[in-house]
């Protein structure tokens, strides 16, 4: 009936009303089976902090009980002015810092470079228009991504512990993190600085986290409750999501079309599948960090992993794409034509969530206006050489073998052509016909399918470029 | 994870709300391709383009937002020319939004009519009144959407006027670019049109057009436009004096003395009646049709035509009804602020006529109001007419008979101000004086215009809006005047600066004060007045400038 709406108002009333030890146990109080609060500590200060303001305009908003499905004009005005300011004072910032923070680049590209960041659409899309607090938990990563790649590592590592503690998806991006910074202490000698930095980046996470999780040190069982509520493992994960008939662009949604995974190996196998998959795609590009951690690396790597857990993981859901999106977003100025690409994607991804929350017409006009906004400030259509694609290493490699192999870059415009039309034929399909009635699902299915085969394919292109980086670089420097 | 277990369904909480069911939703996605297409046919480098283009998206994004009666109006007039006969539009009284626009605009939603019926055969009903289904919605956004194309090649046209002269290096320095912006995400066209709901972009449209045709010295053309216009929407008729006095001294009269007075002998008969014949010509088209109806009703009274018109005189009794509709369908700003006790909420957005007795100070009556106007116009007029300084003077002219009559007309609409704005912008980039004028103008105009939207959800966006273009158009002149004095002097930065806290006043903190019962009037009156003096004082700084200004001839000189 409800959606993450009444979910987000749900957590203010009762954090406002409940004690800190009742949050996320069940109680004649707390209907944990309605909406309990499932998101770490820092969600609910942020609800509690918004439930004070809540009070003071109506507080009938947040009543116990009788608040229940609230809906009024002011309460959704009031809502959405909440997502507006928390992006105001934690994402907005952190873009225009970043775009700042680039080198080599003229002012007028940075502002041009901000500009399409903060309009990409997804998560326009989902926060202000499906309603959540994304903003918040890719804001504080990027203030993590900031600071490590300034090496203020402390100050990023906070943010970054910051961002786990608002939001557990953020796990997606700790590999990296773990990884960047560990290869920094090992550069700076492990007997010597590297150790000293280690020590002192140890202390700020655990200090970080005790200070956030506060109030649940009481009892050994408060812990172990809030860690269940966050990973419910006992929970058929994905069993639900195709219960709830949510179809996912990753790997397991998408062929289980040809291979009923779901009907031949038992759940503990699934997962045991899984998670090999997901630690064998992402471990070259972290063994790599780990040995040449370098702040383009990192942002290459911050991408590939994401979308390895978001491709291979179980509990996945369609808006997890935004934690692959925000690292992209980061890379638009050095791959502009391939990020664009990316990002076009991954919002065509959540066509199905977008078409069932009624913003049809606003996910076109922001996708188009991305769009332009790219294509002119970038001019992405010109740079689709080797060089531009960051693909130069990977093909003078191959050339060693395979002479004629000059003709990856028209390849990959036929490609992007190809995945283009798909995505605005796919779209005009689900929009104008109604699907057959022996598969309801058709549509939103194929949406996956297509998108899943584009994933796959960036995830080979981020791990390339990866692992071929320092070729690169190594080759500049004996050019120097 | 757990966003999955929740359903998506914030179906009622989501922007379309408003909307029942989604079934029109491939018209949406269609909409916005024809855009796309327009857009890239013009190309997609031209940073022209891509300013129209993002226009066109945001008001594409404002199609849900909340609209007005005026919506009704015009889906009423749609249904009375597509399914009356002619002789019927003006005598329709079924809804009490009955047509009171000029013929021309009749002729406009009669168009507009037949491609309705392919959106949805039921808005085309005369009796059904309130008639909104999600396809009516869309078919009337769209239609001001697409009508405003005129708008945006006015806007192109009008770019070319102006003197590149100054020009910066950088794209967003230049006049050009500023002025394209200045007009093409003007604040108050867009919630005008675009939330509040009205076809004003592509009058508006043809009248920058007719100003840029005087500034290329296309009169003809430029009279045409003008003249047309007038039958399009009759408001336009508080600028005809400006155009009436420039056409007749700049181009019936071919040369003038070397002091830059007149020479009589050069007056050029043919000139005149070419001018003459444009007007007779566009009225007839548009008036003709009605009057000879109505001729030939009163010749052969059949009893095919409602009894009831046989016994009046059809003549008197159409400009009768005409002329009454036409000239009383609108507020005054003025008048509101006279009467403090009588402003109901609704009146802010209706287009009905109140008649209301003033209850503090004495009432004041039309013929009053319009001998005010007219001693308010005359010495701009004279001011044409003895020291011509081209169009740039004529264009002086007409936004001061426009300010003037909003000023001191009778039931002016507080949308009328727009008349004045956006002919200001093309004085803007060309002078600072002008440009301190209209940013004065432009930002307390706008506010005014805030009560138009007085819903919750709305609240945001005209605030941000607001905020978005007035920020843009002071530090873009800034930068394009930086190398003159200042553009505010202290007395008008604390002016415009103290918008700000009446904002949060009215919205904010007097909701929640005690007097919201009792004196629920207050926050208008506020707005009214402090707009009042703002707008009175541009006014007034204009006036000064045209009257203290050498004529052309001098300053060439000199």
């Amino acid at each position: 009936m409800f959606g993450d709406y009444e979910a987000q108002r749900h957590w203010q009333e009762i954090t406002f009303n409940l004690p800190v030890e009742q949050w996320y146990f069940n109680s004649s109080d707390n209907n944990l089976q309605y909406w309990g609060l499932d998101y770490p500590p820092l969600t609910a200060y942020h609800s509690l902090l918004c439930a004070y303001v809540a009070k003071f305009i109506n507080p009938d908003w947040i009543a116990l009980h009788s608040s229940r499905g609230y809906e009024s004009q002011a309460h959704k005005l009031f809502m959405r002015t909440t997502v507006l300011i928390a992006d105001l004072l934690i994402y907005i910032p952190a873009v225009v810092l970043y775009c700042c923070c680039l080198k080599e680049i003229s002012t007028k590209k940075k502002i041009a470079n901000a500009l399409c960041i903060l309009l990409y659409p997804g998560l326009i899309l989902i926060d202000y228009g499906h309603f959540q607090y994304n903003s918040v938990s890719l804001g504080f990563a990027l203030w993590g991504v900031l600071g490590v790649s300034c090496d203020w590592d402390l100050l990023g590592s906070l943010a970054f512990c910051l961002a786990i503690n608002y939001k557990q998806m953020e796990l997606y991006h700790s590999l990296p993190f773990f990884c960047f910074l560990l290869g920094k202490c090992f550069k700076k000698g492990l007997k010597g600085k590297g150790f000293v930095l280690l020590i002192k980046l140890a202390c700020t996470v655990v200090a970080c986290f005790i200070l956030c999780w506060l109030p649940f040190f009481t009892e050994r069982e408060q812990l172990l409750q809030v860690l269940r509520r966050l990973f419910p493992v006992d929970r058929g994960l994905f069993e639900w999501i195709y219960r709830k008939m949510d179809k996912v662009a990753n790997i397991w949604c998408s062929f289980s079309i040809f291979l009923k995974i779901k009907d031949i190996l038992p759940r503990h196998i699934q997962i045991v599948i899984s998670f090999c998959f997901t630690f064998l795609s992402l471990l070259p590009a972290c063994i790599k960090l780990t040995l040449q951690p370098s702040p383009k690396g990192f942002r290459f790597t911050l991408v590939s992993c994401a979308l390895s857990f978001f491709l291979f993981s179980f509990q996945v859901h369609e808006k997890s794409i935004l934690l692959v999106s925000l690292p992209v977003c980061l890379v638009l100025s050095e791959i502009p034509f391939m990020s664009t690409w990316f990002l076009l994607v991954s919002t065509f991804s959540m066509l199905p969530l977008l078409l069932k929350d009624e913003l049809l017409m606003p996910s076109v006009v922001t996708t188009m206006a991305f769009f332009i906004a790219c294509a002119v400030s970038f001019s992405i259509f010109e740079k689709t050489s080797e060089e531009e694609l960051q693909l130069k290493s990977f093909s003078i490699s191959v050339r060693k073998y395979l002479p004629c192999f000059t003709f990856l870059p028209r390849i990959i415009q036929y490609l992007f052509l190809i995945s283009v039309i798909s995505m605005v034929l796919l779209t005009l399909i689900t929009v104008t016909l109604e699907p057959p009635q022996k598969l309801p699902d058709l549509f939103s299915v194929l949406v996956c399918f297509v998108s899943c085969l584009n994933f796959l394919f960036f995830l080979v292109y981020f791990n390339i470029i990866i692992m071929w980086d320092s070729k690169n670089g190594r080759n500049q420097k004996k050019i120097n | 994870m757990r966003a999955a277990a929740r359903e998506p369904s914030l179906r009622r909480l989501s922007p379309h709300a408003r909307e029942p069911g989604c079934g029109s939703s491939w018209l949406r996605a269609r909409g916005a391709a024809v855009m796309a297409a327009l857009g890239f046919a013009t190309g997609s480098g031209n940073w022209f383009s891509a300013l129209a283009l993002g226009v066109t998206l945001l008001k594409c994004l404002l199609i849900p937002t909340y609209h007005s009666t005026d919506f009704e109006v015009h889906r009423n007039w749609l249904a009375i020319t597509h399914s009356l006969p002619i002789s019927q539009w003006y005598y329709e009284a079924t809804s009490e939004w009955t047509l009171d626009y000029p013929p021309f605009f009749a002729w406009f939603e009669y168009a507009l009519s037949h491609v309705a019926k392919y959106f949805d055969q039921e808005m085309l009903n005369v009796h059904n009144l309130n008639y909104s289904s999600s396809r009516t919605l869309l078919f009337q956004r769209f239609s001001v959407i697409f009508t405003d194309v005129l708008f945006v090649y006015a806007v192109h046209e009008c770019c070319k006027c102006v003197d590149g002269k100054k020009a910066g290096k950088e794209l967003t320095e230049k006049p050009k670019f500023i002025l394209s912006v200045l007009l093409l995400w003007n604040f108050g066209l867009l919630i005008v049109d675009h939330i509040h709901f009205q076809y004003n972009g592509f009058l508006f449209g043809l009248m920058l057009l007719s100003i840029a045709r005087l500034f290329q010295k296309r009169h003809v053309e430029g009279a045409l436009l003008f003249a047309v216009l007038l039958h399009f929407k009759h408001i336009y008729l508080y600028v005809a004096p400006a155009y009436g006095i420039y056409l007749l001294r700049s181009y019936c009269f071919t040369a003038n003395k070397p002091d830059g007075s007149i020479r009589w002998n050069s007056f050029s008969f043919v000139r005149l009646t070419s001018l003459g014949l444009i007007v007779f010509l566009v009225s007839a088209l548009s008036l003709g049709p009605f009057l000879a109806l109505e001729i030939i009703m009163w010749c052969y009274p059949s009893p095919t035509v409602n009894p009831a018109l046989m016994y009046v005189d059809p003549y008197k009794e159409f400009l009768n009804i005409y002329i009454s509709k036409t000239l009383n369908n609108q507020h005054g700003l003025e008048l509101k602020l006279l009467d403090p006790n009588k402003i109901p909420k609704a009146s802010m957005t209706s287009g009905l006529v109140q008649q209301f007795q003033h209850t503090v100070l004495p009432s004041v009556t039309p013929l009053a109001t319009l001998i005010c106007t007219l001693m308010a116009i005359l010495p701009s007029v004279f001011c044409l007419w003895f020291k011509p300084q081209g169009p740039r003077g004529f264009l002086r002219c007409l936004i001061l008979c426009a300010l003037s009559s909003f000023l001191f007309g009778w039931h002016v609409h507080e949308k009328a101000i727009l008349l004045a704005v956006l002919p200001m912008s093309l004085l803007s980039v060309g002078k600072a004086g002008d440009a301190s004028i209209f940013l004065i103008l432009t930002t307390t105009g706008h506010y005014s215009l805030f009560p138009l939207l007085f819903t919750a959800p709305e609240l945001p966006i005209k605030i941000l809006l607001m905020l978005l273009f007035t920020i843009y158009s002071i530090s873009s002149l800034k930068t394009l005047f930086r190398k003159e004095k200042p553009l505010f002097n202290w007395m008008e930065t604390f002016y415009l600066l103290g918008l700000g806290p009446l904002e949060v006043f009215c919205e904010f903190v007097f909701p929640f004060t005690s007097w919201k019962l009792k004196y629920p009037f207050i926050p208008l009156l506020l707005t009214s007045v402090y707009c009042a003096v703002g707008i009175t004082y541009a006014w007034f700084k204009l006036y000064v400038s045209v009257l203290t200004d050498p004529p052309v001839g001098k300053t060439k000189k000199q």
